[in-house]
């Protein structure tokens, strides 16, 4: 069926903003379930059946609390940065490709592209922290920078092995490359012996998703128990709402990313009807290991964070690529 | 060197450990206690606020006004008002106030007390906008448990 | 590891850790001044929640300060109705039936174990981690179950009296303890030391962290679980015994590197030991009354100054109380272990990161209140 662009955008622009809100407000119902459950308490129960409308009162609570711009703050960037925090999110949604025919825009560099977004996402963080003239807040977003920084690097390293195997950056071209069954999935590649090493980039790849998320156990930015709540610290009402959201936007997108690069998109594992329903289950599983991670571990320092980053995966992830360029060129 | 290679191993089972702890109680039942909605069970010492007994058969306050229970407060929360009995013998109780918004729970002035006049109420969950509230006049609660009486 | 310190602080600000901030637990201030992320110097503010308890005990009479003991440390406060049980009775001469002892001692080591829980979730609290809080309250709430049916609170437990306790226990309590003993002991290796202790965020977090030598210890008059991690050997039930402590048999748990770990470890053992102090007690419960037969309604100790110290969960807690004659006390001084233990952290913190300085903070254990009094 052949529709207008411009009709067809303006669907898209709907469908993913609703995608994205819905995933926002849901997945914070569905940590608090989960972390209810690992903590063997029930969690939200009170507002509609098993608490499902909590995201929506939840969200009716914010809008109608007063939005505090305290003295001494950059009022205008105050206001500016939960905005945008939501921006980056929303963009990087636009390229994934969630079957192959569902996808809002294909791009050659459609991976490059979301990387490129996700450092947008950090500078909203910098932006409120600096934004808020609290010190809890500029030490939190201080962090957040150093730790995206360091985190990065590693990130991109493992894409690159992608990028070899596949010789392509543009996330639809991955995903039909990873077509068929779970050994052709870059996961499990049987094809080139790339079962051998994939399993340390994924790891590598997780690892910083959950680092550049500032997702516990790297939850430096936010800190609770030190930073009280970090960058977010100034921010009530629906300022703190869109940050929170943000948040949530960025672990979809990178549990889809994981999902488009590692696990063939939405391949089946048996080879069987591929579709949209496999790519959302499996974002749905890597989110539930995020917030079963999260629910864990304690929170690790500053300096540790970045050890790992500069110590273990770097030196690992440049490991793990010559090896994949070595299997690329001879086998 | 060697510690590099072993905090990477030996962290990573760790981890693997604790996702597996935690894993596994995701599927053991709820330990909570669903307060509105379950009653909690309240053992035999429980203390409440105090209250005044009646006796069994008139209802009447067994208190006698010696004022024990006044005097072993420690914060003073009690305060009692008796007069000469009818018959002459002894005194009766005119009034007992507690103040409960200064009641530590301390259970003093039920062990000072040798008339078996006083003990804890069961009552866990009395809550108010108004510290008034906790002005509790003891005679009246004890006409209105008489009334409840068969 | 050895951290880069900074040599010279140039450009530094003061951050104000509290009276209310999530990781001060209660109403302390810690007025830090940082340099960056680096602690250039801090320095505890008290007097917060300040409520003047030692002269709240010269106004009444001996038997009315009982309950004002249980709300200095909060988390274990059958220790400090113990000490204060104990001075009198020294003051006043009255004898406990050992029964009474015995009950004693049961109870305030599950209280201890309450107390090392609570820390323990809170401390957890104060590294990120929340999950493990809600399996030590599981645990704790077993003991906070068993505690009140015998003595009718929660927390604030007025259940000591002159020469005795107020209330027996019953079977159903003596059968709930051992069975308590029997699922602890199962949960301890897993969901305590397989889930957090092992675990390597929690290692590299708290190894080799706010080291504190045996020196300071001394010098700041350290108590406690924090000298016992700085290899020093002294814990009143064992070096100044009370109660029927010498006819139990537990050991001191001492670890000499000072460390948070080191800390956290001397705690995490004195639930295991508390656990052996509680069973062998129950084992050795005798019959007999819970309360010395022939004690005043009002006491007139007669004038003089004395001392008794007892072991809580945070360290030793010292009552000097002073008679003259009278049915009040002259004067009762308190030496909480806390308040001394607070002083090392101007000290230790300094130099330290700020994610550092709060995690060393949490393993010092404070409990506020006992602090300010």
């Amino acid at each position: 069926m052949m529709t207008h662009p411009f009709v067809r955008a303006l669907i898209y622009l709907i469908g993913l903003m609703a995608f994205a809100g819905l995933n926002a407000a849901y997945l914070v119902w569905c940590e608090r379930k989960g972390a209810a459950r690992i903590q063997r308490r029930i969690g939200p129960c009170e507002v509609g059946w098993a608490g499902l409308l909590q995201p929506l009162a939840d969200g009716l609570k914010l809008m109608t609390k007063q939005l505090l711009v305290p003295d001494g703050v950059d009022a205008a960037l105050f206001r500016l940065a939960p905005v945008l925090a939501m921006l980056p999110g929303m963009v990087s949604l636009a390229v994934i490709p969630f079957s192959d025919t569902l996808q809002a825009r294909e791009m050659e560099l459609s991976a490059l592209l979301i990387f490129a977004f996700a450092s947008v996402g950090m500078l909203c963080v910098l932006l409120g922290g600096w934004a808020s003239g609290n010190k809890f807040a500029i030490i939190s977003s201080t962090r957040a920078v150093s730790q995206n920084l360091a985190y990065e690097i590693p990130m991109l390293l493992t894409v690159i092995t992608i990028a070899l195997i596949v010789g392509s950056l543009n996330l639809r071209d991955i995903a039909m490359e990873q077509q068929g069954n779970l050994f052709h999935w870059n996961l499990f590649r049987l094809e080139g012996w790339h079962i051998l090493t994939m399993w340390i980039s994924f790891i590598i790849f997780f690892i910083c998703s959950i680092a550049e998320t500032n997702r516990a156990p790297f939850d430096l930015a936010e800190a609770e128990s030190e930073l009280v709540a970090g960058y977010m610290t100034e921010y009530s009402s629906m300022g703190y709402g869109l940050f929170m959201m943000a948040e949530y936007i960025n672990i979809v997108v990178g549990a889809c990313l994981t999902a488009t690069l590692f696990l063939g998109g939405w391949a089946c594992p048996f080879g069987l009807a591929p579709g949209w329903w496999w790519f959302v289950l499996k974002i749905y599983v890597l989110i539930f290991t995020i917030i079963w991670v999260r629910w864990t571990y304690p929170r690790t320092q500053i300096y540790r964070l970045l050890n790992l980053s500069w110590k273990v995966m770097i030196p690992f992830s440049l490991v793990n690529l010559l090896i994949t360029a070595g299997l690329v060129k001879f086998l | 060197m060697s510690g590099y290679w072993r905090d990477i191993f030996v962290g990573a089972k760790s981890l693997l450990t604790g996702l597996c702890i935690t894993g596994r109680e995701f599927f053991r039942p709820v330990v909570t206690e669903q307060y509105p909605y379950e009653a909690p069970t309240l053992p035999a010492h429980f203390r409440g606020h105090i209250e005044l007994i009646g006796n069994e058969e008139t209802g009447e306050p067994n208190c006698v006004v010696c004022n024990m229970c006044q005097m072993a407060c420690p914060s003073g929360c009690i305060a009692l008002t008796g007069e000469r009995a009818p018959s002459g013998k002894g005194r009766v109780l005119t009034s007992y106030m507690l103040d409960f918004t200064t009641c530590s729970l301390c259970g003093l002035c039920v062990e000072s007390c040798k008339f078996n006049a006083l003990h804890f109420s069961r009552e866990y969950n009395r809550v108010a906008f108004d510290k008034n509230v906790f002005q509790m006049d003891l005679m009246a609660r004890l006409k209105e448990q008489n009334q409840c009486k068969p | 590891m050895n951290l880069p310190r900074p040599q010279h602080y140039e450009e530094t600000f003061v951050l104000n850790l509290g009276p209310q901030h999530p990781a001060t637990h209660g109403v302390l201030r810690i007025k830090v001044t940082m340099d960056g992320e680096y602690v250039v110097k801090a320095e505890p503010v008290l007097g917060y929640i300040h409520r003047m308890h030692e002269k709240i005990a010269e106004q009444g009479n001996f038997a009315q300060f009982m309950p004002y003991t249980a709300r200095m440390d909060y988390l274990h406060a059958l220790a400090f109705n113990h000490g204060y049980c104990l001075v009198v009775e020294r003051a006043a001469g009255i004898e406990v039936p050992e029964r009474a002892e015995y009950i004693r001692v049961i109870t305030v080591e599950l209280n201890r174990i309450a107390s090392h829980l609570l820390w323990w979730a809170a401390f957890l609290l104060d590294l990120g981690g929340f999950t493990p809080l809600l399996y030590a309250f599981d645990d704790r709430e077993q003991i906070l179950d068993l505690l009140e049916r015998i003595t009718g609170s929660r927390l604030t437990y007025c259940y000591f009296r002159f020469g005795g306790v107020c209330t027996d226990v019953d079977d159903e309590f003596i059968s709930g303890t051992r069975a308590f003993i029997t699922r602890l002991r199962k949960r301890l290796p897993t969901m305590y030391h397989s889930l957090v202790t092992g675990n390597i965020i929690l290692i590299k977090r708290i190894k080799d962290i706010g080291i504190i030598s045996r020196e300071q210890c001394r010098l700041y008059g350290a108590s406690g679980p924090v000298a016992r991690g700085s290899g020093i050997d002294f814990d009143v039930r064992k070096h100044e015994p009370y109660s029927v402590y010498p006819e139990l048999d537990f050991d001191i748990p001492v670890y000499p590197d000072g460390d948070s770990m080191a800390r956290y470890m001397v705690r995490m053992d004195e639930i295991e030991q508390s656990l052996r102090i509680i069973e062998q007690a129950l084992d050795k419960l005798p019959d007999g009354p819970i309360i010395a037969a022939k004690v005043p309604k009002n006491l007139k100790p007669e004038a003089g100054a004395f001392y008794a110290a007892v072991e809580t969960a945070r360290g030793s807690l010292g009552h000097r109380l002073i008679c003259d004659g009278s049915k009040n006390p002259y004067r009762l001084k308190l030496r909480s272990p806390t308040f001394c233990n607070l002083s090392l952290y101007a000290e230790v913190a300094e130099g330290m990161m700020i994610a550092d300085a709060l995690a060393f903070l949490g393993s010092l254990d404070l409990v506020i209140p006992e602090i300010d009094r």
